[in-house]
């Protein structure tokens, strides 16, 4: 790891000027990813900017009828909220498809949104890579894809955002909240919040130095049952290879997004218009125009049999 | 950096780098050698310690994000002569081959007995509004974050639903 200067931030917006204001700088919440990646030196900030006494460690009901989750509320915490196990199950079920329970105790609402993708060469410095190293070139393209994306990818990187929370907030249409070093606040809807990337892959993420995540908002519950099927190489502890969150109402409609397949959670409204018409039509819809690889290509009949899976179990 | 930590219930004092995990201050600069380093990537658990009472990963934490947490280590939590009920029951179920995993293995075992009690939900829940069981299958996937390279998950499972038992 390299040498970096550490301090422990007391309010936002002093935080949020202490990132701004120095390059190399990076705020630390649970740590579970950026220390991760500082290990092998893929991240290698200069000065961290520890965020777990600021006063976003509580989910609060908003007036609209949602709720605000703080953005230092863990992943267990937050799967655990008897509010979010009732209304949001599709949410308490993507945080425990993920990680681990030691894992999930030190996650951060906004550290899980901002985990990194877990493409090999991503985490192999030895490697091409086009998000580690702009220019470089990518080393997974004509490489071993198999965990990779099939669609909104591009030529520079064939990336996913590997994480399972944000597939459920996507489906329920959350927004993520921030401040910056000057103290303004800013409502990024959770569809804009993760980019497709196109030529510039180490752009993941619609915020700007030092803009520091506050709280995410869930407007009011959707009703309808809730499912998040996740499939993966072992039964746990594993990052999924195809992820399907819904909320299938009684009668036949509503919403789906999937994980494990593009640079952000990949919801296609149009496409989850066609859920009464079953998983082939959706899928054929939301996947249309995929581009996936040969080591890859077997995420699309995936996707459409984990769906398939979760409107049979809607309908029994 | 100066800081503070509570290990089993001692003040220590230490003055460490800032790129120090807790891990590495438990072991190398507190000596408390039962925490064991695996993967150092948080993948394989055997570095699991309980932090104000929650399991967590020692090696993807830095000992500074730590400065006055109380820290639970397997030494902490029982001695040969008097064992915690887990460390009885991991000896009575043979809950291990060659040990290396054990001391991650009981600290888990022990936070995830008390998160079915604290209601935590899980994976293979069917119910997420009904309170957890601590039932086999609960356990297997609760302790996932556990690995064992001895395979020893059978024999885990069982010492815990021994405690869990006990506990009812
Ligand atoms: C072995 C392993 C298995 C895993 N499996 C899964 C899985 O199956 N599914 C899954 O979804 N995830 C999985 N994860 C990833 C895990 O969910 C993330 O590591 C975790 O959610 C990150 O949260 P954190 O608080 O620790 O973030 P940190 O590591 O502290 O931070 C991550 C990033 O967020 C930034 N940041 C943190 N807080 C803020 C803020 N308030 N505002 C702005 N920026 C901020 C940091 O600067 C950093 O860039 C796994 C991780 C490991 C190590
Ligand atoms: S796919 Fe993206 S993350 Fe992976 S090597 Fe290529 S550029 Fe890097």
């Amino acid at each position: 790891m390299k040498a970096f200067t550490y301090e422990r931030a007391k309010d936002p917006v002093a935080a949020a000027r202490a990132v701004a204001g120095r390059p190399g700088a990076k705020f630390i919440a649970g740590g579970t990813n950026l220390l991760d990646l500082m290990k092998i030196e893929v991240e290698v900030p200069t000065h961290l900017v520890d965020v777990q006494d600021l006063p976003f460690d509580k989910i609060e009901q908003t007036p609209e009828g949602g709720l605000r989750i703080g953005a230092l509320v863990t992943n267990t915490d937050l799967a655990t909220d008897e509010r979010v196990r009732r209304d949001y199950a599709v949410l308490s079920r993507s945080i425990v498809a993920g990680a681990s329970g030691q894992l999930r105790n030190k996650a951060s609402t906004a550290g899980n949104l901002l985990q990194r993708t877990r493409c090999p060469y991503f985490y192999d410095t030895n490697m091409a890579c086009n998000k580690r190293k702009p220019g470089s070139g990518c080393a997974a393209i004509g490489g071993f894809s198999r965990q990779l994306g099939v669609i909104g990818v591009s030529k520079s990187c064939i990336a996913t955002f590997p994480g399972d929370m944000a597939v459920a907030l996507r489906l329920l249409d959350a927004v993520v909240e921030t401040i910056d070093a000057k103290g303004k606040t800013r409502a990024i809807p959770i569809a804009e919040f993760h980019m497709l990337w196109g030529d510039h892959p180490e752009r993941e993420f619609a915020l700007a130095p030092g803009e520091l995540i506050t709280a995410v908002t869930l407007p009011q519950p959707l009703g309808g049952k809730h499912y998040y099927e996740k499939v993966r190489d072992r039964a746990s502890y594993a990052f999924a290879l195809v992820s399907v969150a819904a909320v299938i109402q009684p009668d036949r409609t509503g919403r789906v997004a999937f994980g494990g397949v593009a640079p952000k959670p990949w919801r296609v409204e149009a496409a989850e218009a066609l859920l009464p018409q079953g998983a082939v039509a959706v899928t054929a819809k939301a996947f249309a125009g995929a581009t996936p690889t040969k080591d890859n290509a077997f995420k699309l009949p995936l996707a459409t049999r984990a769906l398939a899976s979760v409107i049979a179990q809607a309908k029994a | 950096m100066p800081m503070m930590l509570k290990v089993n219930g001692q003040k220590r004092s230490l003055s460490l780098d800032t790129r120090t995990t807790l891990l590495d201050a438990l072991r190398e600069h507190l000596h408390l050698t039962g925490t064991k380093k695996g993967c150092d990537h948080g993948q394989c658990g055997a570095c699991t310690v309980l932090v104000n009472g929650k399991r967590i990963n020692s090696c993807l934490s830095l000992a500074i994000m730590h400065d006055g947490d109380e820290i639970t280590t397997i030494e902490g939590l029982g001695t040969p002569d008097k064992l915690h009920p887990m460390q009885a029951a991991f000896v009575k179920h043979d809950g291990y081959q060659c040990g290396y995993c054990t001391p991650g293995q009981i600290c888990s075992a022990v936070a995830v007995l008390e998160e079915i009690a604290r209601g935590v939900p899980s994976h293979v829940q069917d119910d997420l509004t009904a309170a957890p069981r601590a039932t086999n299958m609960e356990m297997r996937e609760r302790m996932s974050g556990n690995i064992c390279r001895c395979g020893a998950y059978s024999n885990i499972a069982d010492a815990m639903a021994e405690v869990a038992g006990g506990m009812g």
